[in-house]
């Protein structure tokens, strides 16, 4: 028996060590060769990543991964998908399990600097919200005081949620949950009185509720949530492919270059929407890419506001307005380096 | 074979030498096998920038945990969160031994009764919860029996005193007050006298035959001391009683529905295989002994306390040992509804938020190691005490 046990242990370690070594090499080569993307998605959280009828991944962060395939192979369909627990994330980056991470994931320093990881860019920008019952009666945060909170496991939202209860003085239960579906059915079955989360998936999970009439989200966000794509720190080739995959929807949307026009912007003489598309300079060839590497993300995803409207905004059920996230001419802060 | 022989055949063709050298060379290889592999580990986490150390554990871990057995807030380390999660995981896992056992005792004897029906429930029962998944049991009673009771606003209320939610189990708590301490003293008085009773009875008994009632004798004064001197100090205990304030109910003992489903499905699902054990057990002693005992006048109760049992338990114990590990181990199934065991918040929330992924699962492992082989150690120890000694 306890040889069977030790057997078990050496199998765990030998499987990490195996993984670390067998990509050692740059991401980006490694990419290129097997001709996809591998990316880490959430389990299933509308709007961001999850399967839809037809078996199709979609949502905000599944374009990223696929605006990555695009600038890499010139096809967005090119992505290998792993759904990964919000505990599961990290490891799965680090072991080179997948690629890039593109999950709903806040950047903080802690992560920035002692994971191994680096974070690409900011997607979508959060707050931690709360979703109550209106049975309840109650109007803000402020009257949580002995409330019982779902939260998912391993998540940013357990710290702020202790930091803010602690500082308000208010005494409160936590019962931590592996996955957003059994955090949410167990707010909807009545086991907490507040769900806990980035509000954006407060939305989503409030559409998931038997009556998602019975439950409001209050007005209160307690903390910063930048939610963005990860890679591992190794490789600076691989990190500005995916950094600029992401900043060239962004740029996009700024310019106007929209999926239904990027044809015939083509033609433009404007020298922004140039560099960008490819029709001056080199600026794929920088990257390790092709030089219509953002033509070809524009015309099979579209620019970031398409891929909002489209996920979460009023194209979607979610109904999420721009706020933070509008262009920052257009009264947000999205925001993106020129390509020049 | 002659000493002279011997001398002659070369080293190396001695089969001792060569039995010795192989195990040297296969240690030799396993830990290098396992050397590479540490530090094969290490080279590549480095070259990660994946920072690897325990400095973590000092570490302010800033989350909260909703059931600790030791004083704990969100300003505590991730060692003390290690010992929360170790403690929970010990907490259930030793209750859910206990009940385990006796549940399974009791449906063990009562499928060997010669009541048809009670035999068949106690079949009925053995098969149906041996045979269906341990983690869909674990579900059950809490998405469907718990999460099922009604909230805390409309929860059945056992005559004021017991609260029964989809928060959870609500009872009194005792508060001792100063002068309960006599109470305590008087408690550990009466389990000496009777430790002293019991030898003596068996002395008693030894010489002249005659028995003693003990086990009624020892329950009056167990009981009995403790009461009068509770009585006589003026009844020195209060009783916090739960009552709904707020969102929640507040005061008395709340057993969490996380935890309650969680040792439902553990005591239930281990007892059944226990039961199938102590069956087993009480059919290996041969059908002659009950009859030799019977017909010297013994008591049905009787035989299967002085003859039956004690043979029954050689056989029992080296498998009810296994179930008492598989039950430990399986206690790490609680992460999937949130229970906070060590796998759950250690392995689990503090692993996240470190990112010490290797470090804190080879802890984990190690830890669920060390009390196995502790549980093992004491099962040994125990059936050696009860094997068969031939005089």
């Amino acid at each position: 028996m306890k040889f069977a046990k030790i057997m078990a242990a050496s199998a765990a370690i030998v499987g990490l060590s195996v993984a670390a070594s067998a990509h050692a090499g740059k991401t980006f080569d490694a990419v290129k060769a097997k001709g996809y993307v591998q990316c880490g998605v959430s389990t299933g959280l509308p709007g961001f990543s999850s399967v839809d009828s037809s078996g199709k991944y979609t949502g905000l962060d599944v374009d990223v991964c696929r605006a990555v395939a695009a600038a890499m192979f010139g096809d967005a369909s090119k992505v290998h998908y792993t759904p990964l627990t919000a505990k599961e994330r990290f490891t799965a980056l680090q072991s080179g399990e997948i690629d890039m991470l593109s999950r709903n994931t806040t950047w903080t320093m802690t992560r920035d600097a002692s994971l191994g990881l680096t974070f690409a860019g900011v997607n979508y920008y959060d707050g931690q919200g709360f979703l109550v019952k209106k049975s309840l009666g109650v109007k803000s945060a402020k009257e949580l005081d002995g409330a019982t909170f779902c939260i998912q496991a391993g998540t940013t939202t357990e710290l702020n949620l202790a930091d803010y209860m602690r500082s308000h003085n208010m005494k409160y239960q936590a019962v931590t949950f592996d996955t957003s579906d059994a955090t949410s059915k167990a707010f909807d079955n009545g086991r907490c009185d507040v769900l806990t989360s980035d509000q954006s998936q407060l939305y989503a999970l409030r559409t998931q509720l038997k009556n998602p009439d019975s439950a409001m989200v209050l007005p209160d966000i307690i903390s910063k949530e930048p939610l963005g794509p990860v890679v591992r720190s190794d490789d600076i080739q691989w990190f500005n492919v995916v950094k600029w995959s992401l900043f060239a929807m962004k740029n996009a949307e700024w310019l106007g270059v929209t999926s239904k026009n990027v044809a015939e912007m083509k033609k433009s003489n404007n020298p922004n929407i140039q560099r960008l598309l490819g029709t001056s300079g080199e600026f794929g060839k920088m990257i390790g890419v092709s030089n219509d590497w953002a033509y070809n993300i524009i015309s099979q995803i579209g620019n970031y506001g398409e891929s909002f409207e489209r996920n979460v905004g009023m194209d979607s059920p979610l109904k999420i307005k721009r706020g933070l996230n509008a262009l920052w001419t257009q009264g947000g802060i999205q925001y993106a380096p020129p390509v020049r | 074979m002659s000493n002279h022989r011997v001398n002659d055949t070369p080293w190396w063709l001695n089969q001792r030498v060569r039995g010795l050298l192989a195990q040297l060379l296969v240690i030799a290889f396993v830990a290098g096998f396992f050397a590479y592999l540490a530090y094969n580990t290490h080279v590549n986490m480095q070259a990660r920038g994946i920072s690897n150390s325990l400095s973590f554990m000092g570490q302010e871990a800033g989350f909260d945990v909703i059931q600790s057995l030791i004083p704990y807030n969100s300003t505590s380390t991730y060692a003390r969160v290690f010992l929360v999660g170790l403690l929970n995981t010990l907490f259930v896992a030793a209750i859910g031994i206990v009940f385990a056992s006796i549940l399974g005792l009791i449906v063990g004897i009562a499928r060997l009764s010669s009541n048809w029906l009670l035999a068949r429930l106690a079949g009925a029962f053995i098969e149906t919860f041996r045979n269906i998944p341990l983690l869909l049991q674990i579900f059950f009673f809490y998405f469907a029996v718990m999460q099922a009771l009604p909230t805390a606003r409309q929860s059945l209320d056992i005559g004021g005193l017991f609260f029964l939610n989809n928060r959870g189990v609500y009872l009194p708590r005792p508060v001792p007050e100063p002068a309960f301490w006599a109470v305590l003293a008087a408690f550990v008085i009466a389990a000496g006298l009777t430790v002293w009773l019991r030898r003596w009875a068996h002395r008693r008994q030894d010489l002249t035959g005659r028995p003693f009632p003990m086990f009624w004798v020892g329950l009056g004064i167990v009981v009995g001391l403790p009461l009068i001197v509770f009585f006589a100090a003026g009844m020195p205990l209060g009783w916090s009683i739960p009552h709904l304030r707020g969102f929640n109910f507040q005061g008395g003992f709340a057993a969490i529905p996380e935890f309650t489903s969680l040792l439902l499905a553990l005591t239930i699902y281990t007892a059944a295989s226990i039961a199938e054990i102590v069956r087993s057990g009480i059919l290996s002693v041969s059908h002659g002994q009950t009859e030799a005992a019977r017909s010297l006048g013994l008591p049905n109760r009787r035989v299967l306390q002085l003859v039956v049992l004690p043979q029954a338990l050689r056989v029992i114990i080296p498998p009810v040992t296994s179930q008492y590990l598989n039950l430990t181990k399986n206690s790490s199934l609680a992460t999937a509804i949130g229970y906070p065991d060590l796998v759950s918040v250690f392995a689990g929330t503090a692993l996240n938020q470190t990112g010490q992924a290797v470090v804190i699962i080879a802890i984990t492992m190690g830890v669920y190691l060390a009390i196995s082989l502790t549980i093992s150690l004491l099962m040994n120890w125990y059936n050696h005490r009860v094997r068969l000694i031939e005089r």
